[in-house]
């Protein structure tokens, strides 16, 4: 039973050491898969009809299903988010799935969690900003000036809360089906093994992928004031 | 000399992962909570299922968020424990 994170090998860039880790590998190959499947579709799509048929019909019905997702999350204003939520999207949504293959998730590793709840917490203040000005630097004082500290801490809290969600249930899930590998009777390892896969890694990667992605359009939406 | 203390801070780090773990018990309670309503007003009005279930999902990420940290700490405690690293700079010489 090993949960940590295993550490390959080691380069030394310019006296600093950089840790090649299982999660860069795994990163590396979700991302490889992603790049071969979206070459893969665009070869396929190589002349666009305005009358969409057959394989162009399921592409322009999963793009649109998360534009309106984006839409009744964030408001029309802010559809231009749809791309990179959509990548965020795919790309948790494959590293949740990858479990099932018997990788280690990227996501089980708080570093890539941190990385994409940063990149929300940057967008809700730009959004904010940009969108509402002067109310935007008003909400810090709101109701008393006194309450300024507090709404510093509670903005700063968003990030942390979001990246612990998703790494936590994707670590626990994790840890719970190592547990059952290496301790289950011999008898026990084909059937029950299967039924916890299909929720750790089938339902709850699905539904935490949705509440991340729900919860930052949510967030950004309420901040930059577009959603009603 | 040194077995015993140590052995008493690695009984008293699995103890308190059991009981960050108990926290388990209140979210899901709250979380039931959370369903149980929403099926009440799923129930009273059908037709608005859609918005009810998108903030149930929203409500019950929330109310999981006190349950993920107790898992949280209980996995340092685990497997990551400070106060061993601790016990060894200052009573290990």
């Amino acid at each position: 039973m090993d949960f940590s994170i295993k550490n390959l090998w080691v380069i030394n860039v310019g006296g600093v050491d950089v840790w090649i880790t299982e999660t860069i590998i795994n990163t590396w190959i979700v991302m490889l898969f992603l790049i071969v499947f979206a070459v893969i579709v665009r070869t396929k799509l190589k002349k666009f009809s305005d009358v969409p048929a057959g394989f162009q019909n399921v592409i322009e019905m999963i793009v649109e299903a998360f534009d309106g997702f984006v839409r009744s999350c964030a408001g029309e204003k802010l559809m231009f988010l749809g791309n990179w939520f959509f990548m965020v999207f795919l790309f948790i949504l494959t590293s949740n799935l990858s479990g099932l293959l018997g990788f280690r998730p990227p996501t089980a590793d708080w570093t890539v969690t941190f990385t994409f709840a940063i990149v929300t917490f940057a967008l809700i203040q730009v959004m904010g900003f940009k969108f509402r000005k002067g109310g935007y630097i008003k909400g810090f004082f709101e109701p008393y000036a006194i309450f300024f500290p507090l709404n510093v801490i509670g903005e700063l809290a968003r990030p942390i809360s979001l990246s612990f969600r998703l790494f936590g249930n994707i670590l626990g899930g994790m840890i719970l089906m190592t547990l059952i590998y290496a301790l289950a009777p011999f008898y026990l390892r084909f059937v029950l093994p299967a039924a916890l896969h299909a929720y750790f890694d089938l339902i709850a990667a699905i539904l935490q992928t949705y509440i991340f992605c729900v919860l930052s359009l949510t967030f950004i939406g309420a901040m930059a004031g577009t959603n009603d | 000399m040194q077995e015993i203390p140590f052995a008493i801070i690695i009984a008293a780090a699995q103890i308190g992962a059991a009981i960050a773990l108990l926290n388990g018990l209140i979210t899901a309670i709250g979380q039931g909570n959370i369903v149980a309503k929403s099926v009440e007003s799923i129930a009273r009005q059908p037709e608005a299922r859609g918005s009810i279930m998108n903030t149930m999902f929203i409500g019950m990420a929330m109310a999981e968020t006190s349950g993920i940290y107790g898992l949280l700490v209980a996995i340092i405690l685990l497997f990551a424990n400070p106060l061993i690293a601790l016990y060894m700079q200052h009573f290990i010489k």
